[in-house]
């Protein structure tokens, strides 16, 4: 560990509150309507727009309504996106597609589709041995668009639901989906796209390029439009890699300047939704408690992982190899890492990462050390709510914050409230559902792929025979099932056996499992989340008495905490103990 | 019903074009506009040809002739069997296959507590100290530097770190018969720092350190 180490830490944080703080601010605007600065130049595009969709964005929708909306537009998503991968070499004559790459085959494109439909990402398949630019840019960047604004939206009409004083309306889904993508998304996207550019990232349309390298050898170097996929991959919090090793990539990463810059880019929108919240509740202490239950989870997390890597593994120690900081080496557990990075530029990288439906890596998480790994684990089993996937950690960490409403109002014997509002046994019930939904459907699917031969066959060979072959497949479901997508890399379910794609193919088995793992967790605690808002959008609201349970003190966020590691261990605890932990506790080596 | 699914139709194929085309469009003439450089890759010429991209790390190593047949051995894979070129700085170990593959990336996803994962580290080791310690005869296991000896992520990592280039240039002063103090010197002019002064560590690029080494000596 290095104190320059420490300080690109807190400087993160700092870094991170300060430009969070004013988009909050922003955002807040955007969707109550008020006036912002960008209106002069979108308010055109933004009126165009509702006139080609032909809705009207002031008529209300439901809870229902506007969960309908939401479930077509995916399903054309959906639709488009597997039939533009499915369809690859169709789209030759465009000249994006240099390389001829043919489609993966349906089971890995099916895994692929619903990956970037729900904002996870996952990746069966190597970008740059099995994507075409063309559905790099007209396939996937498109939904790494979409997927956060669903996010964002489904967030927005909780908090309506939370706040709104009359009738049932949660606001209008397309307005909410126009503005999100023409007011937030987009400028921040341009404006990222040029400075990875300009730091060093590329962006052309070329063929792979050929070089005669200086001791007779040739090498292939990949290219492509690659920043303008990194900026909403990061921003969108998205995670897939124009290339298979993410943003481990030159091209995709260049820079210790860029790693920070991508880092606030993956946390600057779920951050600065808490402050946009404690705002349109016109209580912003509301905003700033979540904001702290938040970044002392987070902190924690990457202290730990910090000190885990830096310490190194036991590979490497038996092997002999020194992991101490020495001048003008990092030291610690530099396997699988840049030197760029450094250990303190990953372990902080993959950490925030995590803790987002992000799931881009700058480095091979299956490297991580025992402790170092089950970080990412332990912030994917508090079921992303520590700033969480853009929207989705927002309305995720307000289901936690009416359970624990609830807890603490049983704990006080009063009839629990917030902002006002009762929460009743149907709210309860809703809430429970939606929490639990993610951990049951990642625990399921880890049962069938360890305990099937059909899943076993994606485990590493590297792996096979210790508990890393546990963790890959807990890892894979768990990653899915949070919508996040990072991965330990060894797990498979696209077997390329040459360069060029012809005559590959997929697992079958892994690739359908994940997809409805994806598909089922994304949209079920949409739904609760959504029936959330609408049940509590009716309701009247009671001023706050004496005995009112404040939501915006210390107490309350130890409280909050407690409830989100209480059920994030209650359900996984089990599973962690039998991969990531064992190999924690011990300096054994499997194989 | 019917209305959401003509809404989303026509949704779909509007946020298409205005994002999938029209966005990457822009971004692409802009960057080819303001930074041509770097959005074709940073790509280095030397006597007009192509040798590499600043920022992707390369091998430098020579093919192996098989003496009897006079042709070059391949391994299994069909790929070129090669061995470290010394006149050379080495990059580090890659995942990759063949290594430094810039068109199939891969991490080599090596566990923290496989076997496997000690034999490859100590298989590096050995192949390093094989290679530096006839010129640098200080060098022992325990001062091996990680980077020498771990896989990088991407499998193209430009860089090493400073204290590997340092035993390096040991072998390089004595294989192309240079002062040990302006192989240093070369050193630190390819050394970066961290981003803004903190983030991320120094490292020693390569290519460009080699390109100089061979443009000092007039090879090139």
């Amino acid at each position: 560990m290095t104190f320059l180490g420490w300080l690109t830490i807190f400087l993160f944080a700092v870094c991170l509150t300060a430009l969070a703080l004013p988009l909050g601010r922003y955002m807040a605007a955007v969707y109550t309507g008020e006036h912002t600065f960008m209106d002069r130049v979108l308010g055109g595009p933004e009126r165009l727009l509702y006139r080609v969709l032909r809705v009207d964005p002031n008529r209300g929708q439901d809870w229902k309504a506007y969960a309908k909306s939401l479930i077509i537009f995916s399903v054309a998503g959906w639709l488009l996106l597997y039939f533009i991968l499915r369809t690859q070499t169709l789209w030759n004559w465009t000249g994006l597609n240099p390389e001829h790459f043919h489609s993966a085959p349906w089971n890995v494109t099916f895994n692929t589709t619903s990956s970037f439909l729900t904002n996870t990402n996952w990746q069966f398949y190597g970008g740059e041995t099995t994507m075409s630019y063309f559905s790099q840019m007209v396939g996937l960047t498109v939904q790494n668009f979409i997927s956060p604004a669903v996010g964002i939206v489904v967030a927005v009409a909780l908090i309506r639901g939370i706040i709104g004083r009359s009738g049932k309306s949660l606001g209008n889904f397309w307005h909410d989906m126009v503005r999100t993508i023409l007011y937030v998304l987009l400028p921040i996207s341009i404006l990222a796209a040029l400075v990875l550019v300009f730091q060093g990232s590329i962006q052309n349309f070329a063929s792979y390029v050929t070089v005669h390298g200086i001791t007779g050898l040739t090498q292939t170097i990949g290219m492509g439009p690659v920043a303008s996929q990194e900026a909403i991959k990061m921003l969108g919090t998205n995670g897939g890699g124009f290339f298979n090793v993410n943003s481990a990539h030159p091209f995709e990463n260049p820079s210790g300047f860029t790693n920070f810059f991508e880092m606030l880019l993956v946390l600057i929108i779920p951050a600065a939704l808490v402050f946009m919240y404690g705002r349109i509740t016109g209580n912003r202490r509301q905003g700033y408690a979540i904001y702290s239950a938040m970044m002392i989870m987070f902190l924690g997390a990457v202290i730990v992982a910090y000190i885990a890597e830096a310490h190194g593994s036991p590979a490497q120690h038996a092997a002999g190899l020194h992991t101490a900081v020495t001048h003008g080496s990092t030291g610690g557990n530099l396997e699988g890492k840049e030197q760029r990075f450094g250990i303190a530029g990953s372990a902080l990288f993959n950490v925030v990462t995590t803790v987002t439906s992000c799931g881009a890596v700058n480095s091979a998480l299956e490297s991580f050390t025992g402790i170092g790994g089950a970080i990412p684990f332990a912030n994917l089993s508090a079921s992303e709510v520590i700033f969480g996937g853009v929207g989705t950690g927002l309305y995720s960490i307000l289901l936690y914050v009416l359970l624990a409403v609830f807890l603490g109002g049983l704990m006080v014997g009063r009839t629990p409230e917030y902002l006002g509002k009762k929460i009743e046994a149907r709210e309860i019930k809703l809430i429970s559902l939606g929490i639990l939904i993610t951990p049951l459907a990642a625990l399921f699917c880890t049962a069938l792929g360890t305990a099937s031969a059909a899943g076993r066959a994606s485990i590493s060979s590297v792996a096979a025979g210790g508990p890393q072959g546990f963790s890959e497949t807990f890892y894979a479901y768990l990653s899915q099932a949070n919508n996040n997508g990072s991965a330990f890399a060894g797990y498979t379910g696209f077997i390329q056996p040459n360069a060029g794609n012809l005559g590959s193919h997929g697992i079958t088995f892994a690739n359908l499992v994940g997809g409805f793992d994806m598909l089922f967790a994304r949209y079920a605690p949409i739904l609760f989340a959504l029936a959330v808002g609408g049940a509590l959008a009716g309701k009247r609201i009671s001023p706050a008495g004496l005995g009112t349970m404040r939501t915006d003190n210390p107490t309350f966020v130890v409280l909050l905490i407690g409830v989100i590691i209480l059920v994030g261990a209650l359900t996984f605890f089990p599973a962690l103990l039998l991969g990531p932990i064992v190999q924690g506790l011990t300096g054994h080596l499997y194989g | 019903m019917r209305k959401d699914i003509v809404t989303s139709a026509i949704g779909i194929i509007v946020l298409t074009l205005l994002l999938g085309v029209l966005y990457p469009l822009v971004i692409t003439g802009v960057s080819q506009v303001a930074f041509p450089g770097n959005a074709n890759g940073q790509k280095i010429f030397r006597d007009g040809k192509l040798v590499g991209s600043k920022i992707i790390g390369q091998q430098f190593a020579t093919p192996v002739i098989n003496p009897k047949t006079g042709k070059v051995k391949l391994d299994s894979d069909g790929n070129p069997v090669t061995k470290p070129d010394p006149r050379y700085f080495q990059s580090r170990p890659s995942g990759t296959v063949p290594p430094y593959n810039a068109a199939a990336t891969t991490f080599a996803n090596l566990g923290p507590n496989s076997v496997l994962t000690k034999q490859a580290i100590v298989a590096n080791i050995k192949a390093y100290l094989a290679l530096e310690k006839p010129y640098d005869p200080a060098l022992t296991t325990g001062k091996v530097p990680v980077d020498a000896a771990d896989t990088s992520a991407s499998g193209i990592d430009p860089d090493i770190s400073p204290a590997n280039a340092d035993i390096q240039a040991h072998r390089i002063a004595a294989v192309r018969h240079l002062p040990m103090s302006q192989v240093m010197s070369l050193i630190s002019t390819y050394t970066h720092g961290r981003g803004l002064g903190f983030s991320g560590e120094p490292g020693v690029n390569v290519l460009q350190l080699n390109l100089a080494l061979d443009r000092l000596q007039g090879s090139h």
